[in-house]
C-alpha cells in the first residue's frame, strides 16, 4: 500500500468516509471555542465598540475564500498535468464552499461597514476584489453547470480557474491602486492599531474551524461525485446494493 | 507516390462517451495501400473512432501510433500526413470554391497552385461554379468542394467520415476511381460508409465497431 | 510558421469583408451604449466629462464581448475549425491569429469611433488622445482574453451569456488602467504610469492567453 493507493477513487471513498467525522467534530469544537473567545473573552474595542466583533467571522471567511480558490487552481493544474480524475473531483467539490465563504465575507463586510463608515458598501480595495472573486467563482460554477460532458467540464473549469488564479493578484493590485487614486487616503479594514492577542487568537481558531469545515464538506461532496461518476463500476454497485 | 513504410496502428484502444464504454481492446494495423472500412450501426462509435484516429479526441485507454510512434508525441508530423473529412465540410459559405481551396492550402502550410485547383474542381464537375459563393451551391456540390480540398492536400492518410453522403451516382463512381488511385499510389484510407463501394483490386480490411452487425457490403 | 498566421489572418479578414453587417452592428452597439449614459445621468457637461472615460471603456468592453461569442463558433458549425486544429501548425498560432484578426476587425474601428464619442462627452483633446492610446493598448487584451472565453464556451447552450460571465471579471485590470489613464490626464497627474501598467498587462495577456485558449479549444473539440 502506497500513496497511489489512495489516489484511486475506490480507496479514497473509504478513506474519506473514515475521515469525515473527525473533521466535522473538529470543525464544530473549534467553532464553539473561537466564538467563545470572540464574543466573551475578547475585550470591547474602545473605538469601534461591540460591532467590531464581526471581524471574527469576516476575516476567516475572507482568508478562506482566497485560499480555497488557490487550492482549486492547484488541483486543477495537477489534474491537467497528470490526468488524475480525483484532483478534478476535488476542485469541483471545493468550489461551492469557496463561493459561500466569499459571499459571507462580502455580507459580513457590509454589516461591519454600516456602523463603521455609515454605508453598507464602500469600494474598498479588499471588498471590491472579494466581489470580483465571487464573480470568478460564479463563472466557474456556471461553466461546470453548462457542460454536460464530465471530462470536458473538468478540464474547461480547471483552465478557467488557472487563468483566474493568474489574474486575481493583478485584479487585487489594480483595484487597490485604483482605490487609492479615487479616495485619497483609503479606509483600511485591517488598520486596527494594536490588535489584542485574544482577538488574534480568536480569528486563528475560527480560521482553523473554517479549514476543518471546508475539508469535511469537500470530502462529503467528493464522495458523492465519486459515486455518481463510478456508478458503472462493481464496487459502487455493491455499496449501493448494501445501502438500499 | 507515398512512402511505403508508413503504418497506422491502434493498440488496446478504448473509447467512452459520457460514462458509456463504446469499445475497448481494439487493435489493428493499416499498411501502405490499404483501406480500412469501419462498420457498425448508428451510435456504436464509428465517428468517435475516427476522431480518436485524427487525434482530436482522447482515448480512454490505449493509443494510436503512426509509424510505430504514438501520434500524441509527433502531432505536427502526423497532421502533416493526415487529412480528415467529417460530417461538416469545412467549406465557408461566403467564399467561392477556389478561395476555399486557397485558404485550406494556407492553413495546412502548403503552397497554392490556382491552375491545379481549378483543374481539380473541374474534374469533380464544378466547372460552372468556380466563382459562385458556396452559399448558393447544393449540398452535394459543397461536398465536392471539400473532396477537392482532400485531393489537393496530398496527404498519405485519408480519414473520411461518410464521404459519399449527398453525392450522386456519377460522383460516387468518380470517388471510387479517386480512392483506387490514392491506394494504388501507396496511400492509406480509413472510412465509414453505409453505401456500397466498388473497389476491385484494393486491399480492404473491415472493422466492426460495437455489437450490431450490418449486412455485408458488396 | 508566420505563413500560417498570415493565412488565418487573411482568411478571417476576407470573411469579415464579405459580411459587413456583423462588423457594423458591433460599432453601432458601442455608439448606442455610450449614448444612453447622457440620457440616463443628465446632460451636464462637467459631469459627462467626469464619467466619460469610464463609460467609453465599459462600452468598448461590452462591444468587443458581443462579437467574441462568434470568434470560433461559426468555424465550428461548418467544420472548418476542426480542419484548422488538425493542421500541422501549432494551435497556439491559430488562436493568436484569430484573436489578432478579431482585434483588427472589431478593435481598430472602436479606435476610429471613440474620438467622436469623446467629443459628445465633452472630453478635452488631450484626454481624447490618451483615450485613443489606452484603447490601442487595451482592446488587444479584450480580444486575447476573450479568445479564452470563446474557446471554453464553444458549442454550449447560452454560450454568449456565459462567455460574458466568465470573461468580464478578467477584464477588470484593463478597464481600471485604461479609464484611469484618461482620468489621470484630466486630473493633471499624467497618464504614463497607467499606460505602462496597461502595456504590461497586454504583454502578459499575449504570453499567457493564447496557450490557455489553445488548450481550451482542444478540450472543447474532444
Amino acid at each position: 500500500m502506497n500513496l497511489y493507493t489512495f489516489a484511486s477513487p475506490a480507496h479514497f471513498y473509504t478513506l474519506a468516509g473514515r475521515l469525515i467525522p473527525w473533521f466535522a467534530w473538529g470543525a464544530g469544537l473549534f467553532t464553539l471555542w473561537g466564538l467563545y473567545i470572540g464574543f466573551f473573552q475578547a475585550p470591547t474595542d474602545f473605538q469601534q465598540g461591540e460591532a467590531y466583533r464581526i471581524i471574527f467571522i469576516h476575516v476567516p471567511a475572507a482568508w478562506m475564500s482566497m485560499f480555497i480558490y488557490l487550492v482549486m487552481a492547484f488541483w486543477g493544474a495537477i489534474g491537467l498535468a497528470f490526468n488524475t480524475r480525483l484532483s478534478f473531483m476535488m476542485a469541483r467539490a471545493l468550489a461551492p464552499t469557496g463561493a459561500m465563504f466569499t459571499f459571507i465575507a462580502l455580507w459580513s463586510g457590509a454589516f461591519w461597514g454600516k456602523p463603521m463608515w455609515g454605508a453598507w458598501w464602500v469600494w474598498d480595495a479588499r471588498l471590491t476584489s472579494e466581489l470580483i472573486l465571487l464573480f470568478l467563482y460564479v463563472g466557474i460554477i456556471a461553466l461546470w453547470a453548462a457542460i454536460d460532458d464530465i471530462r470536458r467540464g473538468d478540464r474547461a473549469g480547471s483552465l478557467l480557474t488557472l487563468i483566474g488564479a493568474i489574474n486575481v493578484p493583478i485584479i487585487y493590485f489594480s483595484v487597490k491602486w485604483w482605490n487609492t487614486l479615487h479616495q485619497g487616503s483609503s479606509i483600511n479594514l485591517m488598520k486596527a492599531p494594536s490588535m489584542a492577542k485574544t482577538m488574534l487568537l480568536g480569528m486563528l481558531v475560527l480560521a482553523i474551524a473554517a479549514w476543518l469545515y471546508t475539508i469535511a464538506v469537500a470530502l462529503v461532496r467528493v464522495r458523492r461525485i465519486i459515486l455518481e461518476r463510478e456508478r458503472q463500476s462493481e464496487w459502487v454497485k455493491a455499496i449501493l446494493a448494501k445501502e438500499s | 507516390m507515398y512512402a511505403d513504410s508508413s503504418t497506422l496502428s491502434v493498440h488496446e484502444l478504448a473509447c467512452a462517451r459520457g460514462d458509456r464504454l463504446l469499445f475497448k481492446g481494439m487493435n489493428f494495423t493499416l499498411k501502405s495501400g490499404e483501406l480500412l472500412l469501419v462498420q457498425g450501426g448508428n451510435g456504436q462509435g464509428k465517428t468517435s473512432l475516427l476522431r480518436l484516429l485524427t487525434g482530436l479526441a482522447r482515448a480512454e485507454d490505449g493509443e494510436v501510433r503512426w509509424c510505430g510512434e504514438p501520434i500524441a508525441k509527433q502531432r505536427e508530423i502526423y497532421h502533416g500526413e493526415m487529412i480528415y473529412l467529417g460530417h461538416a465540410n469545412g467549406v465557408k459559405d461566403d467564399l467561392n470554391p477556389l478561395e476555399n481551396l486557397r485558404f485550406a492550402a494556407g492553413l495546412q502550410g502548403r503552397g497554392f497552385d490556382p491552375a491545379l485547383a481549378a483543374a481539380t474542381l473541374q474534374r469533380l464537375g464544378l466547372r460552372r461554379c468556380l466563382d459562385l459563393p458556396c452559399r448558393v451551391l447544393s449540398f452535394g456540390q459543397r461536398r465536392r468542394v471539400a473532396l477537392a480540398a482532400l485531393l489537393l492536400a496530398g496527404a498519405s492518410l485519408w480519414i473520411l467520415d461518410e464521404p459519399l453522403t449527398g453525392l450522386d451516382i456519377h460522383a460516387v463512381a468518380l470517388m471510387e476511381g479517386l480512392i483506387r488511385d490514392h491506394l494504388n499510389a501507396g496511400g492509406m484510407m480509413v472510412a465509414t460508409t453505409h453505401q456500397a463501394l466498388n473497389l476491385e483490386g484494393v486491399a480492404v480490411q473491415r472493422l466492426l465497431v460495437g455489437n450490431v452487425a450490418i449486412p455485408e457490403l458488396s | 510558421m508566420h505563413r500560417f498566421l498570415l493565412a488565418v489572418l487573411r482568411r478571417d479578414l476576407t470573411l469579415a469583408a464579405r459580411r459587413r453587417g456583423d462588423w457594423l452592428i458591433a460599432q453601432f452597439f458601442f455608439v448606442m451604449v455610450a449614448s444612453l449614459f447622457p440620457l440616463g445621468v443628465g446632460p451636464e457637461p462637467a459631469m459627462l466629462a467626469r464619467i466619460g472615460p469610464g463609460v467609453l471603456w465599459v462600452a468598448a468592453t461590452l462591444a468587443s464581448l458581443l462579437s467574441l461569442a462568434r470568434l470560433f463558433s461559426d468555424d465550428h458549425h461548418d467544420g472548418s475549425l476542426e480542419h484548422m486544429v488538425l493542421s500541422p501548425e501549432p494551435t497556439v498560432l491559430l488562436v493568436l491569429g484569430k484573436s489578432l484578426a478579431h482585434w483588427l476587425i472589431y478593435g481598430i474601428p472602436l479606435l476610429l469611433v471613440a474620438p467622436i464619442l469623446g467629443i459628445q462627452f465633452n472630453l478635452s483633446w488631450e484626454a481624447i488622445r490618451v483615450l485613443e492610446v489606452s484603447l490601442l493598448l487595451g482592446t488587444p487584451i479584450l480580444s486575447l482574453l476573450g479568445g479564452v472565453g470563446a474557446a471554453l464556451t464553444l458549442g454550449l447552450r447560452g454560450g454568449g451569456v456565459l462567455l460574458t460571465l466568465l470573461i468580464l471579471p478578467l477584464y477588470v485590470p484593463a478597464l481600471i488602467f485604461g479609464a484611469g489613464a484618461v482620468d489621470g490626464v484630466m486630473a493633471g497627474t499624467g497618464a504614463e504610469a497607467q499606460l505602462s501598467l496597461l502595456g504590461a498587462f497586454l504583454v502578459l495577456s499575449l504570453m499567457i492567453a493564447p496557450w490557455i485558449a489553445a488548450a481550451a479549444l482542444r478540450v472543447s473539440l474532444e
